[in-house]
């Protein structure tokens, strides 16, 4: 079987934060009680003329210019969102014609909560396996939305990463990928509805743990690895917390989370959020690593992928999506619903 | 603007997407049917040329009264560019304290919203520049 991997990626998370003690403050919560239990200290937030089509083609461009990959060459884009700009119109056409991959290429907006961006990478993988593509675009993108004063409110932020997916050039190989899926309404938004509705303290246990660990635990035994078999592990990021206790339940270090857990200092980019924690794994990952990820989508469901960095890594210009968080401006809750829309 | 001259100018709007004289080299952008020094020696000879979105910053203003479209996203910085291959553009500059910006800045492009046709019409996107990374 010929090998699959990534090929080039990028990633992109815009410039201003706010502290969850901002948020707090003006709902008269405890800011550093809060902060503390969900894990979240502070999120992005997208600036006016900021959406995830924007977000999209940042990310795109991005590993596009890194991986020198011609972009007339990719022959699939998949944009992954739960926050596309139109309801009808494919934020994947405007990313094909911003960077120059179309007309000759397949495109389409995928949606399952958090984890379409990894079903994207799913299907860029089989349309390359069979040859029908020689490289396919994955994109995972969001600016989450939360209503004001919600609990959502403290991680919902903005961000995005895109993947080239092919056979040449491999940087990082996805030696496999399993994926497990239920009918769990733990987390919803109903057509023209502006936010999201969720069930509360239900979205933990039967929701993003049941998925998580299923997928993950289904893709170790299939490749028979355990945990201290892999380098890294990168699990889909709702708060801080969640991530850790997936992997200390299934018998992960801290140690193997750290490096992909941004959570705590963007908050959660929802499409973006693994596949961004992923992006700081491969900025730092030496040839030969391995690399665990599992995503999550609520309604629900997860894919997880084993990855084996190749040589190829060392050429490759680290695009450091922690320098680029580190580069931020702070704004107030007032600024924030300013960009946010919100006064409209 | 209208959504027929925006379809039109999206080459333009994304990629910056100018053309380059065959006679004297020269890059335009918008992009031009004939070069304005060769004149009829440039005929036929006008090619695409994708501009890499790399310039430097001429001068540039801050809007606190913008124009009715741009209500509401005052105030911005509004900068004439002059590009590497040597043509100049006006753009925004986001990302950037004003007090940070000054003229010799290097800038580079990227893609953002520049306007949409209130809640029902079509968004538009284009060309921004932020400092160079
Ligand atoms: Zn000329």
């Amino acid at each position: 079987m010929e090998k699959v991997g990534i090929v080039g990626y990028g990633a992109y998370v815009p410039r201003y934060r706010i502290k969850a003690e901002e948020i707090a403050r003006v709902w008269g919560k405890n800011g550093k009680s809060i902060s503390a239990g969900l894990g979240v200290y502070e999120k992005s937030v997208p600036s006016m003329d900021e959406d995830t089509a924007t977000i999209s083609v940042e990310a795109a461009r991005r590993a596009i210019k890194f991986s020198g990959v011609d972009p007339t060459e990719i022959g699939a884009v998949y944009v992954g969102s739960e926050s596309h700009p139109y309801a009808v119109k494919p934020t994947a056409t405007i990313v094909g014609e911003a960077i120059g991959a179309t007309p000759d290429m397949t495109a389409a907006d995928y949606e399952f909560a958090c984890k379409a961006g990894t079903a994207a990478i799913q299907t860029c993988m089989g349309l390359v396996k069979s040859d029908m593509i020689k490289y396919g675009m994955a994109i995972g993108a969001d600016v989450s939305q939360a209503a004001p004063g919600d609990a959502l409110e403290y991680a919902a932020s903005a961000g995005g990463a895109a993947y080239i997916i092919g056979k040449d050039n491999i940087i990082a190989e996805i030696n496999e990928t399993v994926s497990y899926t239920t009918d769990t309404p733990d987390f919803w938004r109903r057509e023209g509805e502006p936010y999201p509705g969720h069930g509360e303290r239900f979205t933990g246990e039967p929701a993003y743990f049941k998925q998580v660990l299923s997928a993950t635990k289904k893709l170790m035994d299939k490749m028979g690895t355990k945990p201290s078999d892999y380098d890294y592990v990168v699990f889909h990021q709702p708060n801080g917390k969640f991530p850790m206790r997936a992997a200390k339940r299934l018998g992960f270090s801290k140690e193997q989370v750290e490096e992909g857990l941004l959570c705590p200092i963007i908050g959660n980019t929802y499409s973006g959020s693994t596949m961004i924690g992923l992006s700081a794994v491969l900025d730092v990952a030496k040839p030969g690593d391995r690399i665990l990820a599992t995503s999550y989508g609520s309604g629900a469901g997860s894919d997880s992928f084993d990855i084996t960095v190749t040589d190829k890594i060392e050429g490759y210009p680290r695009n450091n999506i922690r320098k680029m968080i580190e580069n931020k401006v702070y704004v107030d809750y007032a600024l924030y619903m300013k960009y946010r829309g919100e006064f409209k | 603007m209208g959504i027929a001259r925006y379809w039109r100018e999206i080459p333009q709007r994304y990629n910056l997407i100018g053309t380059k004289c065959g006679s004297c080299g020269r890059v335009y952008f918008p992009p031009k049917a004939i070069c304005p020094v060769c004149r009829r020696k440039s005929i036929g000879k006008m090619e695409e040329y994708k501009l890499k979105g790399t310039g430097t910053v001429e001068t540039y203003t801050i809007i606190y009264t913008p124009p009715p479209h741009f209500e509401g996203e005052e105030p911005y910085a509004i900068a004439l560019i002059k590009m590497d291959e040597g043509c100049y553009l006006m753009g925004e500059i986001v990302d950037c304290d004003f007090e940070d910006i000054h003229i010799g800045m290097k800038v580079e492009a990227c893609f953002r919203r520049i306007e949409e046709d209130g809640t029902r019409g079509a968004i538009q996107y284009g060309y921004k520049f932020k400092k160079a990374e």
